[in-house]
């Protein structure tokens, strides 16, 4: 692999949410490169902090909740110190961008979608009048909604769910931003409309040479778009490494849980491997291995101290006691090993 | 499930279901045929707005039907039935709900969510055997007794779909139907409760009718697939044939579109785009096919020829 330069890199961040005198550590210590023109997936359970720490790169973190720790550097500029609004409305929307899951919420019912382009083309790019119509327009027919110079006029309800993601992402790819965040963007749509999307932000990733980062907790998306993949659980980064990495080679048992309790792998017949247990609370401080409580393969040691990244290879690293060299062997479960023929003839 | 002695518990026959809107008329559900038998789990499959949802609520009598008939033990239930039979489908078809926040009341106790239907049907000998029952409701689903005194929301999505479940099984119903029952929960939740679903099934000899639009769930759970379009049944077959051999160019194209957690194979992936166009019924009117044994198709004649020769 060649030495690319990351065109966001954040380091060892932490973010805390205060919530009625009591600190809520969403983040803790988080490091990821984000390289130029690919797609980096996140996965993780609910409330792992997968939206936490994405929404953290454009300053739209709940105003309770603040970066306590740990830089973000993008273009040459830490933006974890910004405070200002002013100074997010340089990056956010314009450079970085975001889609969010429900097309539903993140669209103004009284506007029409015409209105909602032109919005962030006139703010970002300064540009007026009949001529942002004409990008409003040419953009809509970029996400391949027929008849264009019509829908324009129309308002959020008179379309599908789908037509309506479809909006949203025009929204934010107006400004060609050079990071686009999608968070869950087919979550609340139907499996066809759904890889029609997953489809619609590749073919703009190639054309708008845009770097995308997609938070998920569906494996077969990841799958379908990722370059890379970070799995996250309690606010850490567990294991990071290429999809390959990750779906034939995992070495963190969580990537294992995941992975393994997916029905597609499953045996008719048979129950389904689960991960039992809950997540830990974040309000308290996490002793050892934050996933150990629920970890079938855990070693004492992960309960007195966190385990640092072990590199497996230069693509690929995990945060767990089992890759030290004087943990006991242990291999992933059957199904992982199998993952490959299973999957073959599908 | 390929023994001879198979018994029909839930027949649907050429069911229509319209929906009227001042003059206007929606047709949401036409011409649907199937049967569901005892101890199997039976999935409709479709995109949102196919009538896969409107279907499931027909046969519990949410909505009205306009045409066809529905019969369940033998005994019709659409349409003006008397009342001992609506108190009976009313028991013995049971509904879990997609969205456990909003199907249970939240101003109640789990205590009277579970037992509200043994109130209305007085199943119960005095207060302690309600009680003791709510308990084993709540035990067979994986939950602690003690959880009976607390609300809905003190729990989380998995455990509130648990309370939905105990609620439906308290009644001792026959036929369960699950409407996308675990959508709304969080990857490592889905597990557990498809695995409850599954292991519930197999104690009380429960049958389902499971309603959902991911197939690789669907796959997984269901011993036969009904795929739906635009409220008509297009392909019906056992699970593992239908993925095996598709010959509807919908089911096709919803199969195709199913994410494969293998990055090799997802990338490779082509997707196949349905045409409706591609059926040509203006002359040579389509019908419901046996294609193969036990694996029917909604097509025409010339169609049915060109499947036949795939087979």
């Amino acid at each position: 692999m060649e030495e690319r330069k990351p065109i966001l890199s954040a380091k060892d961040i932490e973010i805390t949410f205060s919530m009625r005198g009591r600190y809520l550590k969403a983040i803790r210590k988080c490091s990821l490169d984000l390289y130029e023109g690919e797609t980096l997936a996140i996965v993780g359970e609910s409330g792992s902090g997968k939206s936490v720490f994405t929404k953290s790169f454009i300053g739209m973190l709940d105003n309770n909740g603040s970066i306590t720790g740990g830089s973000i550097m993008f273009e040459g500029v830490d933006i974890a110190k910004y405070t200002k609004e002013s100074d997010w409305l340089k990056i956010r929307g314009k450079k970085i961008a975001m889609v969010f899951q429900d097309p539903m919420t993140s669209l103004n019912p009284l506007k029409t979608i015409g209105e909602q382009i032109r919005e962030v083309i006139e703010l970002h790019q300064g540009i007026k009048g009949e001529e942002s119509k004409k990008m409003a327009i040419e953009m809509l027919e970029k996400v391949g909604i027929t008849d264009p110079a019509n829908r324009y006029k129309q308002y959020p309800h008179e379309f599908s769910g789908g037509m309506r993601q479809r909006v949203v992402i025009a929204i934010a790819a107006a400004c060609f931003p050079k990071i686009l965040i999608c968070d869950e963007p087919t979550t609340a749509l139907d499996v066809t409309i759904q890889a029609q999307i997953l489809d619609l932000i590749r073919n703009l990733q190639k054309e708008m040479g845009m770097t995308v980062i997609y938070i998920t907790h569906d494996l077969g998306v990841v799958a379908n778009v990722a370059d890379r993949v970070a799995v996250m659980y309690a606010g850490e980064l567990v294991e990071v490494g290429t999809a390959e990495d990750i779906f034939y080679d995992a070495r963190h048992p969580y990537t294992w849980a995941l992975l393994s309790s997916l029905p597609q792998l499953g045996e008719k017949g048979q129950p389904l491997p689960t991960i039992e247990g809950t997540p830990p609370n974040l309000y308290n401080d996490i002793v050892g291995d934050a996933f150990a409580p629920r970890n079938k393969h855990a070693l004492r040691i992960d309960f007195i101290e966190n385990p640092p990244y072990f590199e497996v290879s230069p693509t690929h690293k995990a945060k767990t006691w089992l890759l030290d060299p004087r943990a006991p062997k242990c291999e992933a479960p059957k199904v992982i090993q199998q993952l490959r023929s299973k999957m073959k003839g599908r | 499930m390929a023994d001879e002695k198979k018994e029909v518990l839930l027949e649907v026959k050429d069911l229509q279901i319209q929906f009227k809107n001042g003059r206007r008329v929606f047709t949401a559900v036409d011409d649907v045929n199937f049967q569901i038998y005892r101890g199997e789990t039976f999935s409709l499959v479709g995109e949102s707005g196919s009538g896969k949802t409107t279907i499931g609520r027909a046969i519990i009598r949410i909505n009205p039907t306009s045409k066809g008939e529905i019969i369940f033990n033998g005994k019709k239930i659409n349409g003006k039935i008397d009342k001992k039979t609506d108190r009976e489908v009313i028991q013995k078809i049971q509904m879990i709900f997609q969205d456990p926040m909003a199907s249970l009341n939240e101003r109640a106790k789990v205590d009277y969510i579970i037992s509200e239907g043994l109130y209305n049907f007085h199943l119960y000998k005095d207060e302690a055997d309600r009680k003791e029952k709510v308990q084993r409701a709540l035990e067979s689903v994986g939950l602690l007794p003690e959880f009976a005194s607390r609300f809905p929301h003190e729990f989380s999505g998995g455990q509130r779909q648990r309370i939905g479940i105990a609620r439906a099984l308290i009644m001792n119903p026959e036929l369960v139907i699950a409407d996308e029952p675990i959508s709304a929960l969080d990857v490592s939740i889905r597990a557990q409760v498809l695995n409850l679903l599954n292991t519930l099934k197999k104690e009380r000899n429960l049958t389902y009718l499971f309603v959902a639009h991911d197939l690789s769930v669907v796959r997984f759970i269901s011993d036969r697939i009904a795929v739906i379009h635009k409220g008509r049944i297009v392909e019906l077959a056992e699970a593992e044939e239908l993925f095996q051999h598709p010959f509807h160019p919908y089911t096709k194209s919803l199969l195709s579109a199913v994410p494969i957690p293998d990055p090799e194979i997802e990338k490779k992936k082509k997707l196949l785009v349905y045409d409706p166009s591609v059926h040509d019924y203006s002359v040579d009117k389509p019908s419901w096919v046996e294609i193969l044994p036990g694996h029917f198709v909604y097509a025409n004649e010339k169609e049915v020829a060109e499947y036949k020769a795939q087979i």
